[in-house]
């Protein structure tokens, strides 16, 4: 398994969420990117790749420049991925509100 | 439609909180954490049937429960100490699943009443790690992944 290629340990990184804040708003070029952090550039540049292999990045090339802008599609992926887990919490509760009603009529019976 | 259960897990936290209004008055919601036939009940399902080992509802107690299988395989077992307990109020309590790597969380239960029928349960949930909330999170997706998956080779495998 290719752990790169995993959006939530990609998101995990705190510098890897900045770098999404930073071209959520326009697309960047790699060193204006890097500008922005104290880190060294070929570590801005590995987050890039890591950000890029899992499809939260996207490259488009103007003239000689690369520029990187966020895909929003994969963005909405992750924001899906609760769902399930809210829906498990859904499935219990409305077990527990239907048991807990049948207990409630059984008594005003 | 308004979703009756919300959860709100922001990016980079090592915490969750899940919030539920029930059409049940606040004593009758309750109820259903403190006594044990009804908890057996709620985490029982169509496919495991659940027991409580143990289960000392008070301050400073604790407790295990069990899900077995139509078989009577164990297939889930989760044990944690509660350090609070308030009725209609508050139970504050560990929550370990034995033997998984996902850790202990802490669990505060929250319990108001919104009107004489209606009530509210605020959870507020901390893991040990960010890495370990977001593995939690992460599970019922696999595991729907899994079941999705599963399903289509048990189509595929008709299809032979």
């Amino acid at each position: 398994m290719n752990l790169r290629r995993d959006v939530f340990q990609a998101i995990a990184d705190p510098t890897r969420r900045a770098i999404l804040l930073l071209v959520a708003s326009q697309a960047m070029t790699a060193g204006a990117i890097a500008a922005n952090f104290e880190t060294a550039r070929p570590t801005v540049s590995k987050h890039l790749q890591i950000l890029t292999e899992c499809d939260l990045l996207e490259q488009e090339q103007y003239g000689r420049e690369i520029y990187y802008r966020l895909n929003p599609d994969k963005m909405k992926e992750i924001a899906n991925f609760i769902e399930p887990f809210r829906k498990m919490w859904d499935d219990r509760f409305n077990q527990l509100e239907t048991i807990m009603k049948q207990i409630q009529s059984k008594k005003s019976e | 439609m308004e979703l009756k259960t919300k959860v709100n897990a922001a990016e980079g936290k090592m915490d969750l909180t899940i919030t539920r209004e029930f059409d049940l008055p606040l004593e009758l919601l309750f109820r259903a954490y403190t006594e044990p036939e009804i908890i057996e009940q709620i985490m029982s399902n169509p496919y495991t049937t659940a027991k409580l080992l143990k289960f000392e509802g008070r301050n400073h107690g604790s407790y295990q429960q069990e899900s077995t299988d139509a078989q009577g395989k164990v297939v889930f077992r989760a044990n944690g100490a509660i350090h609070e307990f308030r009725p209609n109020k508050k139970i504050s309590r560990t929550f370990e699943m034995e033997n998984t790597p996902f850790g202990i969380q802490l669990e505060i239960y929250e319990f108001e009443a919104l009107t004489d029928s209606t009530s509210k349960l605020n959870m507020h949930v901390i893991y040990e790690s960010v890495a370990q909330r977001d593995q939690v999170l992460k599970l019922p997706f696999a595991q729907g992944l899994n079941m999705a998956h599963n399903r289509i080779q048990e189509i595929a495998g008709k299809l032979k």
